[in-house]
């Protein structure tokens, strides 16, 4: 008598945790096609003050793009702006804080007040083996987490390095959970005429970035769901 | 009067090669090829100088006494904006940021694709520019085939690019009121 009692107790018990499990994934998964959804639509409302900006720079071209990017960007809408950059990457940190010093400068403010900056760690190194890259993608996810903690921008200006996929997934994540809606904005690289790089696909296909930019038309012909809008350089 | 006499003059035409932060000996030794030298000597160029970055490959200096093309090389430079301004022709990497920084200058320009790079996206662009006749597009081996062939007057001056129209869709999608 006493074990047909305990069979179906704990069997009660056992449903009633898969139910549970199942009732929050359904949530989660509802939540995330929300989100998705709301993301590829412009903000409902007209912006009544400045947007905190995340800015994430990468080597090279990449840097010079996105400064390209912000020299016709309104500062007064997209403030305070912060900086990241790959921690192995010294020049472009540099770059954004020159134009940054000017900016304030011009403005007359004081240089402490202009721009943040931090460096994060890299998911991946240029030629880093895929087995390795596992475990920096890990530190890198950890490393992001805190700086987005801290952060929390309502904008995200990415164009291309891998540093963005952590800071983005993150962000994603954030407006999942409700902690903080960043509109992801991601320009492709104009070496990129064919193909979309890696960053790219992923933040296309995962629908992370609520607005995806290209500089070629070919490219808005195979990813109908990116906006061409020519040459930036 | 001697040909150093008349390089002196200033009708230097220098034709500037770079391969940025990179490492390209196949490019580097093939614009030192003794035909790639003459060819370009023959088109009226004096001087050619190689910016090397972190190639192995070192070019052999020339003073170009002979009439030949004078040769000269350095690894880096913090700015090859004044390189490339003073260059009468330049053959770079496939590099984006030489490529347009060049094409600002309105500076004919032969870009060299490196096909020992991993996953080559760099060569789109070159092929692009050079489909829309803004550059002439080569690989190190039929790079003397190319500069013997090209004929700079038929390349078209690159408009530069507007970063307005990100700028206008950005600030519509926050709600900010448009200019």
């Amino acid at each position: 008598m006493d074990k047909g009692n305990g069979c179906s107790f704990s069997a009660v018990t056992s449903t009633a945790i898969i139910s549970s499990v199942i009732f929050v994934i359904t949530l989660i998964l509802v939540r995330v096609l929300f989100v998705i959804y709301c993301s590829s639509r412009p903000m409902s409302r007209r912006a009544q003050k400045p947007v905190s900006t995340l800015i994430i720079l990468g080597s090279g071209g990449h840097t010079a793009e996105m400064l390209d990017l912000l020299a016709v960007l309104q500062k007064d809408r997209f403030y305070p702006r912060f900086y990241i950059a790959a921690a192995t990457d010294n020049m472009s940190l540099q770059k954004a804080e020159l134009l940054e010093n000017s900016l304030a400068a011009e403005k007359g403010t004081p240089i402490t007040n202009a721009g943040k900056f931090m460096k994060i760690y890299r998911s991946r190194e240029v030629g880093q083996s895929y087995i390795t890259s596992i475990w920096t993608t890990l530190v890198a996810m950890v490393h992001a987490l805190w700086l987005m903690i801290k952060i929390r921008p309502e904008v995200i200006l990415c164009n291309g390095p891998g540093t963005c996929i952590p800071i983005c997934a993150i962000a994603f994540v954030f407006k999942v959970l409700g902690i903080r809606w960043s509109s992801i904005f991601y320009v492709e690289s104009i070496a990129r005429v064919r193909r979309l790089s890696l960053s790219g696909l992923l933040l296309y296909k995962l629908r992370i970035a609520d607005q995806l930019f290209v500089q070629w038309p070919r490219l808005q012909q195979q990813y109908p769901r990116a906006i061409y809008v020519g040459r930036l350089m | 009067m001697g040909d150093r006499e008349e390089k002196e003059e200033g009708r230097r035409r220098v034709v500037f090669v770079t391969v940025g932060t990179t490492r390209f000996d196949a490019l580097v030794s093939a614009v030192d090829s003794e035909n790639v030298r003459k060819v370009l000597a023959a088109k009226g160029y004096t001087h050619l100088l190689i910016q090397l970055g972190r190639g192995s490959y070192l070019p052999s200096k020339s003073d170009g006494d002979d009439g030949s093309l004078a040769v000269d090389y350095f690894t880096f430079s913090s700015s090859i904006a004044d390189y490339l301004r003073s260059a009468s022709l330049v053959i770079s990497h496939a590099g984006s940021g030489s490529i347009f920084e060049t094409l600002r200058l309105c500076k004919p320009l032969v870009v060299v694709v490196n096909e020992d790079l991993m996953d080559n996206h760099q060569s789109e662009l070159a092929e692009e520019l050079a489909e829309r006749k803004h550059l002439y597009c080569a690989r190190p081996q039929n790079l003397y085939q190319t500069l013997a062939d090209m004929d700079l007057n038929t390349l078209l001056p690159y408009t530069p690019g507007d970063a307005t129209p990100v700028a206008k869709h950005i600030n519509r999608f926050l709600g900010f009121p448009d200019d």
